[in-house]
């Protein structure tokens, strides 16, 4: 197989989360709502699982809600938070994943765009010519998928409730890669996926203040305190705690593996001269490099990388297929050939260095057979 | 007890099932570093595509067990999900066309709540009372459709009861009058044939877990010819063809996938195997006093015993019955004391529908387990009506509806 670099669109599987699965695939069975021994089995095992997600994210029990994904999760805190759309309106910030800025589109009410700097990160001012009196919700995702640029929550979401406006963060991709705390950096609410911190998929959460005046998306079971009816998905919620709790263990080891290994890659990038980094002069996920190769088109660099058995993607697994340029590009004013040509690679826990030295042959070599084209075309 | 794994005999089928170990096999394929683990959207990279090709086969076997077209099928997180997409789904898309829902009084919560939700948004539902033996009588059906009723929600197979209506006859009467027809077939799939390609129905939701495959997972049946559409409920990416964005859980849909296949190739077999179960439960109880079984027999799911043991209170019952694992009705609603609005619809009364005891049976049910079962219920009904004195009054043959209660 290839080598894997797009830890961003999915992790695979870790062992000990799988193992933690198992029983829970097997001998153990129930449905976590029947009162009898198996069901009761299931339903401890959820709130263990409630429990460790908590613990990762310096929340609460109590406030996590599991979904089926970090995308229910975002429809679920748009959606779900009860407003009178006549007159009331919130404001997103223009690079969140598309699970946020659709169901904003489709709620009904008006948005506003908060839009970013050329680095990707949403400034206080941009914020604050974004909500007016009638902004009810704000939501800035902490890290972005793309670029990895780490937005300053705690300064936003300080200026937020000095509004009164509630606060919601994507945390999906800053999950497990970076210290990220609910209590600390005080939002509202914040949307978390399984599967982006080697859980599986099928399992998310929305993390949400008691406060918020939430109503369930999906009627008909008053499961997840009311909030998300249908029958737990008690295996992959399992996984999901044993996620969170790993990762919780190996935070700093993960980060500084990845953040070696994304730093060397980054520095021979630039040698090679055409290579352009985005969000190169802010806060970075460590796993994290998306960059444009000038010059060039981002279907050929993503096919010549795949021959060579490397798999990276462009931007988001959930818009690719698309030809289009990626919408945080565009929203930091990146030139739309620049933004065509864009490679994101995303690293985890088991890229290894000589897995980079590869990956670099191989973008000299592309590079190079380009140039060497190029200038033996003009040789004619 | 079991005697092997000395854990409760599992009676509880139609609640959840065990994951069938061949399906486990198959989800393993796709979980774990060394496993095939990409983003199925993932578009630039074989990790993804060989994902997608996975799914893509789920989705096959899933259609092949109902008789439907791949594409016609979208897969969710489940039957509750299901029911959502295609009850709000359809109603909101089609409001031009009028604001009238009919459903029975019968259905799964996830049906009858998110009718009521389209109720506080400004749609009039009808709720039609189902026939004492839990079948609905097809005028009655017919007297109810107007010329607003854009939706039709019938269930084909009742979670506590076990009933299968004859969605086919009802199909019809919708497709006369131009209706869409919903049926949420989360305890039929693999339990009852069908065929889609001739069936007139236009949606119909299924789940994984009921039988035999990952909890987490379901799908919708959307009919493409004539087509149905539906307004997305869950935006962001356009996963599914638009009407379900989100990143597909790649196990949990090949175990999905598995899962129906096995179905499909076991269910004629299996369904005469449990029959027998049924009828060796029964034949176990029936000469008791004042039991009763709840909806018709005969049309009745291969799995599903539903019985009221009048003058025994069912939660003493179900306490009684620990080494059984088994439930009163419904797990979405088991933990309210209220009795079964299911057999409340059926007309039977509070006294009966308190008692009520549902046992559904499948693959890992055994002969020897419903040996053991009819001994504890026995045993636990008659110490329990032994210190009942309305068991007492009943047997010195005083009418219990004719006495006048004192308050205090």
């Amino acid at each position: 197989m290839a080598v894997y670099f797009d830890h961003n669109a999915t992790t695979p599987l870790h062992e000990k989360i799988f193992e933690a699965m198992q029983p829970y695939m097997g001998s153990v069975c129930g449905n976590p709502s029947s009162l009898h021994r198996f069901g009761r089995l299931q339903r401890q095992a959820i709130e263990q699982a409630r429990e460790q997600v908590a613990a990762l994210m310096g929340a609460q029990s109590s406030q996590v809600i599991f979904t089926s994904g970090g995308t229910e999760a975002n429809n679920l805190m748009v959606k779900g938070l009860s407003m009178d759309t006549a007159v009331q309106r919130i404001a997103v910030s223009a690079i969140e994943h598309m699970s946020l800025l659709q169901p904003a589109a489709e709620v009904g009410c008006n948005v506003d765009q908060i839009a970013v700097d050329g680095q990707g990160l949403v400034t206080q001012e941009s914020l604050k010519q974004a909500i007016n009196k009638e902004t009810v919700l704000v939501s800035v995702m902490a890290a972005n998928n793309e670029t990895g640029a780490v937005q300053d929550i705690n300064k936003l979401a300080e200026e937020v409730r000095a509004h009164d406006i509630w606060f919601h963060t994507d945390a999906s991709q800053i999950a497990g890669k970076l210290e990220f705390s609910f209590e600390k950096t005080a939002v509202h609410a914040m949307t978390l996926s399984s599967h982006k911190l080697y859980g599986p998929m099928g399992a998310g959460a929305l993390i949400v203040d008691k406060c918020l005046p939430m109503h369930s998306l999906l009627q008909g079971g008053s499961q997840e305190k009311g909030l998300r009816a249908g029958t737990e998905n008690v295996p992959a919620i399992v996984g999901f705690g044993m996620a969170a709790e790993l990762a919780a263990q190996e935070l700093i080891e993960r980060a500084d593996h990845v953040r070696v290994l994304r730093d060397a890659l980054e520095k021979e990038l630039m040698q090679l001269g055409v290579v352009k980094v985005f969000s190169q002069q802010v806060r970075r996920l460590p796993n994290t490099l998306q960059f444009g190769v000038q010059g060039f088109d981002g279907e050929t660099l993503l096919m010549e990388l795949d021959r060579r058995g490397f798999a990276v993607s462009s931007g988001s697994a959930c818009t690719s297929g698309k030809t289009e340029p990626s919408h945080v590009l565009k929203a930091m004013a990146v030139p739309n050939q620049l933004a065509t040509s864009a490679i994101r690679v995303s690293l985890g826990r088991a890229n290894t260095m000589a897995e980079i030295e590869r990956f670099i042959e191989a973008m000299k070599q592309i590079i190079g057979l380009s140039n060497s084209a190029v200038m033996m075309a003009a040789n004619l | 007890m079991n005697d092997k794994t000395n854990r409760p005999i599992y009676l509880d089928y139609s609640a959840t099932t065990p994951i069938d170990e061949r399906v486990v096999a198959e989800m393993l394929k796709y979980m774990g570093s060394d496993a095939i683990f990409g983003n199925p959207a993932s578009r630039s990279h074989s990790y993804g595509w060989t994902a997608e090709a996975a799914v893509e086969q789920a989705r096959q076997h899933v259609a092949d067990l109902v008789g439907a077209d791949p594409r016609e099928i979208v897969f969710t997180s489940g039957a509750t999900e299901s029911d959502n997409l295609a009850i709000k789904g359809a109603a909101h898309f089609n409001v031009k066309s009028g604001k009238h829902i009919i459903t029975c009084k019968t259905e799964h919560k996830a049906v009858l709540d998110s009718c009521r939700q389209l109720e506080r948004e400004g749609y009039e539902v009808t709720y039609l009372d189902p026939e004492q033996n839990g079948l609905i009588d097809l005028d009655k059906l017919k007297a109810a459709m107007r010329d607003d009723t854009t939706l039709v929600s019938i269930m084909h197979v009742n979670n506590e009861i076990g009933v299968i209506q004859d969605i086919e006859a009802i199909g019809k009467a919708c497709r006369q009058r131009k209706i869409i027809f919903h049926v949420d077939a989360a305890q039929s799939a693999g339990k009852v044939p069908m065929n889609l390609s001739e069936l007139p129905v236009d949606l119909m939701s299924f789940s994984a877990h009921k039988i035999y495959g990952p909890k987490g997972m379901g799908a919708l049946y959307v009919q493409r010819k004539p087509r149905v559409r539906l307004e997305a409920q869950m935006h962001g990416g356009g996963h599914e063809r638009g009407m379900r964005s989100g990143t597909l859980a790649t196990h949990q849909i090949v175990g999905m996938g598995e899962a129906f296949r096995i179905a499909k190739e076991e269910m004629a077999t299996e369904n005469e195997r449990l029959i027998n179960l049924r009828n060796q439960l029964w034949d176990g109880l029936k000469d008791m006093e004042e039991v009763y079984v709840n909806g018709d027999f005969d049309q009745r799911v291969a799995g599903n015993l539903n019985i009221s043991f009048n003058y025994v209170e069912g939660e003493s019952l179900l306490m009684a019955l620990k080494d059984l694992a088994i439930s009163s009705g419904s797990a979405c609603t088991s933990a309210s004391l209220e009795p079964s609005y299911v057999l409340r619809a059926l007309g039977r009364n509070d006294e009966l529908a308190h008692s009520s005891i549902r046992f559904s049976m499948g693959r890992y049910t055994t002969s020897k387990d419903i040996e053991t079962t009819i001994k504890h219920v026995r045993s636990a009904v008659e110490k329990l009506r032994n210190l009942s004195p309305l068991w007492d009054m009943y047997k010195d043959g005083i009418d219990l509806n004719s006495i006048k209660w004192a308050a205090h």
